[in-house]
């Protein structure tokens, strides 16, 4: 069994519009005061990068390659992890008015 | 490579982009949207921990660095996560835009960084289309990485102003084609076999083209440019993920790219301004020469008289503006806020779209405060309440609340949606001083008839105010 896909021409076409249209639907419909922690969530979600650098690194035949290499992973898992800190920071502090935390006196 | 462990990285990576998505649609609601980040948080885990067994079946070339490659791998996951996690937690709330800039701008560089390894490898056969899309990719990654930085920068205080030269767009524009003719040699000229000099001077411009374009931004566009390099990051990523055949990259990339940009349209369109304008104009250089003299004088007012006003109205607006965050006063206001409504006024939070640095800015640093999301109303929704405000109190906002963008054309933000805190039967405006706003821009809404100017830092006009309306219900 063999389930390896070679991701060219149309199939790869095909992946780009549907995720596009994916990511079009999912802000579309976003109420204003998310603007800031959805920016920093898809901010966040593109540090997928790092997984490629990853791939890059490993195979790095040359030291110019592993120098690429390490500042891409470098600059990738930075990418993920801050994104997803801040993110998260943000989202936290969202409380609608009926579930207040017990800070009353 | 050994075919299970082609199946486990697989469907790691087919469990990563479902979570991303998942992720995504629930951080699209407020109630929702902690759950959401955890959830494409997860998916991250799982996909990062399935690249690791890339290990079991790198190229024969690569076999004798393998150990060299993982300790270097290791080591640069570890930083960068360590000084990410670590600057994430301890920046302040009003910091966050450059953060999500510069994290934004590491995004794009690692995508740089996968084309540039991509490209360096001159032993490998380069096929013309994967050389196209790698080229694509490591122009917007390149441009996304200094492009953050300057913008990132910036905010951060630590470029000041706008610097232009004359000629300006003549330049870039050679820049650019200079560094897309490099990128093509790069693919028809030499097949993917450039020397290496040749592909540092293609990054070399797209970097360069990137500052560039940037430094002439005025710092109130800045929202919109993090939101379009933001953008650019999530398509290098899926350009890279394609030259890498990762459907996951290429997904997730995709979703962003789409999304970052529907957001930047969005973002401009709340200021009435197209994202070109927002790139090749010169706003808010020219914003000092055609301005009217503007009749009347600032009337200064005493903030517990504003305070006492406030607690015997029936209803007040708040209008913050990003001044009220620079004086870190949200807290006192929230405060400040309860007694009136524990005096049964009603009180209600009116936040402009480009409020705070960024789209939803505002709202949370509000929300870090404590108030509820349902005390807050967007520019929409709450316009037309202010002519039944009897107060309206502007708090460190200047250029979203003034008339001049419905009735000056002459003004640089003429057209811009703004409050309509005039509207209201007595406007307070608290303010450091006499200074004009992120624009540039004189306010005649601070000299009109109904509008008192009540000067001092935001937290301490908020302190006195505080004392005001406590020491009143305390006296009988």
């Amino acid at each position: 069994m063999d389930l390896t896909v070679t991701l060219t021409g149309f199939v790869a076409l095909y992946i780009f519009m549907l995720a596009a249209f994916t990511g079009y639907e999912i802000i579309g419909r976003v109420p204003a005061i998310l603007h800031t922690p959805l920016m920093s969530g898809s901010n966040f979600v593109h540090g997928i990068v790092v997984v490629g650098a990853m791939y890059a690194l490993l195979n790095a035949t040359s030291t110019v390659e592993q120098v690429i290499g390490f500042f891409g992973v470098l600059l990738g898992a930075g990418n993920a992890a801050g994104g997803y800190v801040v993110t998260e920071r943000m989202l936290e502090m969202f409380k609608p008015s009926g579930k207040k935390t017990g800070d009353k006196k | 490579m050994n075919l299970n462990t082609q199946i486990i990285i697989d469907a790691s990576y087919l469990a990563a982009a479902f979570l991303f998505i998942y992720g995504l649609k629930r951080m699209s609601s407020p109630v929702t949207a902690r759950s959401g980040i955890v959830v494409a948080g997860i998916g991250m885990l799982v996909a990062t921990l399935a690249s690791l067994l890339y290990y079991f079946g790198v190229n024969e070339a690569a076999q004798p660095h393998l150990n060299t490659n993982v300790i270097l791998a290791i080591t640069a996951l570890t930083l960068g996560t360590g000084w990410a996690w670590w600057s994430g937690k301890k920046v302040a709330m009003t910091a966050m835009p450059q953060m999500v800039a510069l994290y934004n701008g590491m995004g794009g560089g690692a995508a740089a960084a996968i084309a540039a390894v991509e490209l360096l490898r001159t032993g490998a056969e380069h096929q013309t289309i994967p050389l196209v899309v790698t080229i694509i990719g490591a122009l917007i990654g390149a441009i996304s990485l200094s492009g953050s930085l300057i913008a990132w920068a910036k905010l951060d205080g630590k470029i000041n102003g706008t610097w232009r030269l004359s000629g300006m767009q003549v330049i870039n524009g050679t820049i650019f084609l200079a560094t897309l003719a490099t990128g093509l040699y790069i693919v028809f000229g030499a097949h993917g076999h450039a020397h290496p000099g040749i592909v540092a001077a293609f990054f070399g411009g797209a970097l360069v083209f990137g500052v560039m374009m940037t430094m002439p931004i005025g710092g109130a566009d800045m929202p919109v440019v993090i939101s379009l390099y933001n953008a650019f990051t999530g398509l290098a990523v899926g350009f890279e993920g394609y030259v890498l055949q990762n459907p996951a990259l290429m997904i997730a990339g995709m979703v962003v790219g789409s999304a970052g940009t529907l957001l930047t349209l969005l973002m401009a369109k709340a200021m009435n301004r197209s994202v070109s304008n927002v790139i090749f104009s010169n706003f808010g250089a020219t914003g000092d020469e055609q301005q009217g003299e503007i009749k009347g004088s600032q009337k200064p007012a005493e903030a517990g008289d504003a305070a006492v006003n406030m607690r015997y109205a029936s209803k007040v607006i708040i209008a913050p503006g990003y001044g009220l965050a620079v004086a870190q006063a949200q807290h006192k206001l929230y405060e400040f806020v309860k007694l009136l409504t524990d005096a049964g006024v009603e009180v209600k939070f009116a936040i402009h779209p480009v409020a705070g640095r960024m789209p939803g800015h505002m709202n949370v640093l509000l929300a870090e405060a404590g108030v509820p999301y349902d005390m807050i109303y967007d520019l929409e929704d709450i316009n037309n309440e202010f002519k039944e405000a009897d107060v309206a109190i502007v708090i460190g906002a200047n250029d979203t609340v003034n008339p001049a963008a419905r009735t000056n054309k002459s003004s640089p933000i003429y057209g811009m949606p703004i409050l309509n805190v005039d509207h209201a039967k007595q406007v307070y405006v608290v303010k450091r001083g006499q200074g004009k706003g992120y624009s540039g821009v004189e306010n005649e809404l601070f000299f009109a008839d109904n509008t008192n100017l009540v000067y001092g830092d935001a937290l301490k006009v908020m302190v006195s105010m505080i004392q005001a309306v406590k020491s009143l219900d305390g006296g009988h």
